[in-house]
């Protein structure tokens, strides 16, 4: 039996499709047989981000409507073995993932898959119920900016209410928080919301701080998922995202303000 | 005040703003959870009733659900304008 988790956020443009890409990476490369995949229909990226856009034959509603098997329509990845990417449709039909179909796939891929990454679509609509759904944990994605925490406390309420686990009498998932495109240094001068604020706001459990970084847009322009830059704050960030998530200890890195020469305490205030 | 006096100023910080505001609304987004499917329903139809004898803004009428051990409480606020028209 796999373990299904949903990255999701509520809020667009966050960083879960990054996150997605990069914790998938990260656990295959640590020797999890994972499949990610992408619930974004009619705007398929995660292809793009893991850079295996121009082998997409077959799509999630095609394995799902049966025009496909999911051998065919797996996308194997060529940097880390244990990675296959489902990528999502490019239909317009938003009823296209019924709950059935989805549940079928997931059960299929279940049986000779340790993970399964469900990168949600944003907002609270059908392809985000469904990711969220079948879900054993979820992790939400979230920026130190109010629209963004607003919208993943909303989140966590569906998480709490509308998962299979729950509808069958189970405890509601758990949610835990990635907080991606974190500023220190403008946290530190009260310009922007701090791990601990957002922290006391969301009342979940921390799984990791991912610094705001060129290094993801390098990655997303190479189209290599940016946890495989090991040089980068966010390759190295992310890399102990995906240690936590499977249970190690690891301090956090990238949160604390580099210490500052004479002019820069001067000016910095 | 002097310009130096301005920037002596203990401001609020944005993030401390932020955070408050925050705390307010997800509070109150919370308690409206787990209430019933048909409170934005209600709400929407007790508006056009109110509306047949007063003018009210779009955000007249709130709601809120408390649960009092076995007990839910609807607690129903509207708000009427100062002329009363
Ligand atoms: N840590 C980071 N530092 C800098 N930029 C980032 C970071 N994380 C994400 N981004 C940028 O934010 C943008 C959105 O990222 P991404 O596509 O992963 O978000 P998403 O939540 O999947 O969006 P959508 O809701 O549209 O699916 C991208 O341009 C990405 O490069
Ligand atoms: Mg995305």
């Amino acid at each position: 039996m796999a373990r299904i988790v949903v990255i999701t956020s509520g809020k667009g443009g966050v960083g879960k499709t990054t996150t997605s890409a990069a914790i998938a990476t990260g656990l295959a490369l640590r020797g999890h047989k994972t499949a990610v995949i992408d619930f974004d229909v009619g705007l398929r990226n995660l292809d793009l981000i893991m850079g295996c856009e121009r082998r997409v034959v077959y799509d999630f509603v095609n394995v799902i409507n049966g025009d496909a098997n999911l051998k065919q329509a797996l996308i194997r990845d060529k940097r880390a073995d244990n990675l296959y990417i489902l990528p999502a449709s490019q239909t317009r039909d938003k009823d296209a993932l019924t709950q059935d179909g989805v549940e079928r796939v997931l059960n299929e891929l279940s049986e000779d898959f340790e993970y399964i990454i469900c990168d949600s679509p944003a907002g609270i609509e059908r392809g985000a119920l469904m990711a969220a759904y079948f879900a054993d944990e979820a992790i939400v994605v979230t920026n130190p900016e109010v629209s963004s925490v607003r919208d993943s406390d909303r989140i966590l309420g569906i998480l709490a209410s509308k998962t299979r686990q729950v509808e069958q009498g189970g405890e509601p998932i758990q949610g835990r928080l990635l907080l991606t495109r974190y500023a220190a240094e403008r946290a530190a001068r009260g310009e922007m919301l701090s791990i601990e604020d957002v922290g006391e706001i969301l009342a979940i459990d921390l799984l990791g701080v991912i610094p705001e970084s060129q290094a993801v847009l390098n990655a997303s322009n190479a189209g290599q998922p940016v946890v495989l830059d090991e040089e980068s704050d966010a390759g190295q960030a992310y890399q102990d995202a995906v240690d936590r998530f499977l249970g190690e200890e690891r301090p956090l890195r990238f949160v604390d303000v580099p210490k500052k020469g004479f002019f820069g305490r001067l000016f910095g205030g | 005040m002097g310009i130096f006096d301005y920037f002596r100023q203990p401001r609020q910080k944005s993030a401390s703003v932020a955070k408050e505001r925050l705390q307010i609304i997800v509070a109150r987004e919370r308690a409206a959870r787990g209430g019933p499917d048909y409170l934005p329903a209600m709400q929407q139809e007790l508006l056009q009733v109110i509306r047949k004898y007063v003018k009210v803004n779009d955000d007249a009428v709130q709601m809120n659900v408390d649960r009092e051990g076995d007990c839910e409480v609807l607690e129903l606020n509207i708000t009427l304008p100062d002329d009363r028209g």
